[in-house]
């Protein structure tokens, strides 16, 4: 598996969040949460303008094989979400840090982000998963 | 672990996700699933079946006991090398298991049944045997390599013995014939055109390399699954089991109903069943939204009692998501399908989707 990028935060259902230069987060799937999903063929954004508390079902991605949630790593506001995946949701696949991104949202009040998992908390989360 | 096949190795060689299938370890995808599926549409890929059973029939009443055992009528294959489609019923009617039967010599004829089903499949063969004096053996020394598509067979060829490749060649559609080693059968379960060869385990790592080298795709039950469906062709544990008539899974056409006089198991409570009026069709829906079906989601029909899916996933010919459901009797060619609470329309049509690399329905324009 390739190395994880340093700059995102982490989640145990596979999200990774990005503190973009205006205050606001990118959100996707990982590496490892496309991997196990298999090529993707679907999926389900919610709507900008959207309310999310933390774990709130925020978007589906379908697979071949399965569909699954994508939750909100924080609570806030969606902002934007990422419309080429309606045409190229294998963008995911090919690149889940990069043009596979999912949802761009704002953080409500009081959100911190170190119930989040750093790169090298991450990936020894990974290594269990796989011992 | 689960249970490995002669080729398993070989798989995590070609670096394979494997996945626990019916207690066997195999193969989901090698990479891409969607790129393997276009492999068999567009060329040729290759398929571990191994974890299906290859299983023996001998005796001198074979054909009187098969008569009884099978819901298609074994006296159809009339030339050796020929094969059937059947499902093998319970008493109640139910689906067993649905197989092939080879006939090879009017002493000798051979099943494929599925992997998950195979120690049931032959506890009940073993015990209809006895009164019909036939012998029936599991042949877990050979393994299956399935090479499907529309260049299989022309690639396949090199595998064989030279002296038998032509006679390979020229095997019909649903004809098998013993080539050296190897049982090579014209059938497959992705609606192209190809063999399953059946050859002596120890072969089977080589005989995967050589098909490698030539160019034939491996292939995972990940676009195993994606190709029977396009080609509109039944899961046994999906699509019907042993509490499924298989009126009710459109499988009437594999229901030898003459001659009346042959008393198959299941045929009293099939008969019944057709009698009292049958209360489903099995059909193919297409999602006409992005989206995707899946099994067990409810099909709503207006007026009518509702369906579900029993097969469903993304068609990667079409680029649509299609399903094969049950629907009550009456629905006409409109349907609702309730995904994560929304009630999405589908276009309801007679299966298969793709034959031949080519998809086989017209799509309603949106």
């Amino acid at each position: 598996m390739s190395e994880l990028p340093g700059d995102l935060y982490y989640t145990k259902d596979h999200e990774w969040l990005r503190p973009e230069e205006d205050g606001s987060y990118v959100v996707g799937i990982t590496e490892y949460a496309q991997a196990a999903l298999g090529d993707l063929v679907y999926v389900e954004l919610p709507d900008v303008g959207q309310e999310l508390d933390e774990n709130d079902e925020m978007a589906v991605v379908e697979s071949v094989k399965a569909a699954s949630d994508v939750y909100a790593p924080i609570a806030g506001t969606v902002v934007a979400v990422n419309e080429e995946l309606a045409d190229d949701p294998e963008s995911i696949n090919t690149d889940p840090y990069g043009d596979g991104w999912i949802v761009r949202m704002t953080a409500a009040d009081g959100v911190n982000l170190d119930d989040m998992m750093t790169p090298n908390a991450y990936q020894e989360f990974l290594d269990e998963l796989e011992a | 672990m689960g249970s490995k096949t002669p080729l398993y190795d070989q798989h995590v060689a070609d670096g394979a996700r494997m996945v626990d299938f019916g207690g066997w370890d195999m193969p989901l995808h090698y990479g891409s699933q969607i790129e393997e599926h276009h492999a068999v549409r567009r060329a040729a890929g290759m398929f571990d079946v191994s974890h299906m059973t290859v299983v023996d029939v001998r005796g001198d009443r074979c054909r009187e006991f098969l008569q009884h055992l099978l819901a298609n009528d074994v006296a159809k294959l009339k030339q050796p090398g020929k094969a059937l489609y059947s499902c093998m019923l319970n008493e109640d009617g139910g689906v067993i298991d649905d197989l092939i039967i080879y006939f090879l010599k009017p002493t000798w004829y051979r099943f494929v049944v599925n992997a998950g089903n195979s120690e049931k499949d032959l506890a009940w063969m073993k015990k209809q045997a006895v009164a019909f004096d036939v012998v029936v053996k599991e042949r877990d020394d050979l393994a299956i390599i399935a090479v499907q598509g529309p260049d299989a067979r022309n690639v396949a060829a090199a595998l064989l013995p030279e002296e038998g490749r032509a006679e390979a060649l020229a095997l019909g559609q649903f004809f098998a014939a013993e080539i050296g080693d190897y049982f090579v059968a014209r059938t497959g379960y992705t609606g192209e055109d190809g063999w399953e060869i059946a050859m002596p385990a120890t072969m089977a790592t080589t005989a995967w390399q050589q098909l490698l080298t030539l160019g034939v795709v491996p292939c995972g039950l990940g676009a195993r699954d994606t190709l029977r469906l396009e080609a509109g062709m039944n899961l046994h544990g999906s699509d019907m089991d042993a509490n499924t008539s298989p009126l009710d899974a459109g499988l009437n056409w594999t229901i030898a109903w003459t001659p009346e006089e042959r008393d198959f198991i299941g045929r009293a409570a099939l008969t019944a069943y057709r009698n009292n009026g049958v209360k489903y069709d099995f059909v193919g829906l297409v999602l006409k939204d992005r989206g995707v079906l899946r099994n067990h989601q409810r099909i709503v029909v207006d007026g009518l009692p509702d369906g579900e899916i029993t097969s469903g996933g993304f068609s990667p010919t079409t680029g649509r998501s299609i399903a094969l459901a049950r629907v009550p009797v009456g629905t006409g060619d409109k349907a609702c399908v309730e995904v994560r609470g929304k009630l999405l329309d589908v276009q309801v049509v007679k299966p298969p989707f793709v034959r031949h690399g080519k998809a086989c329905i017209e799509f309603d324009a949106d």
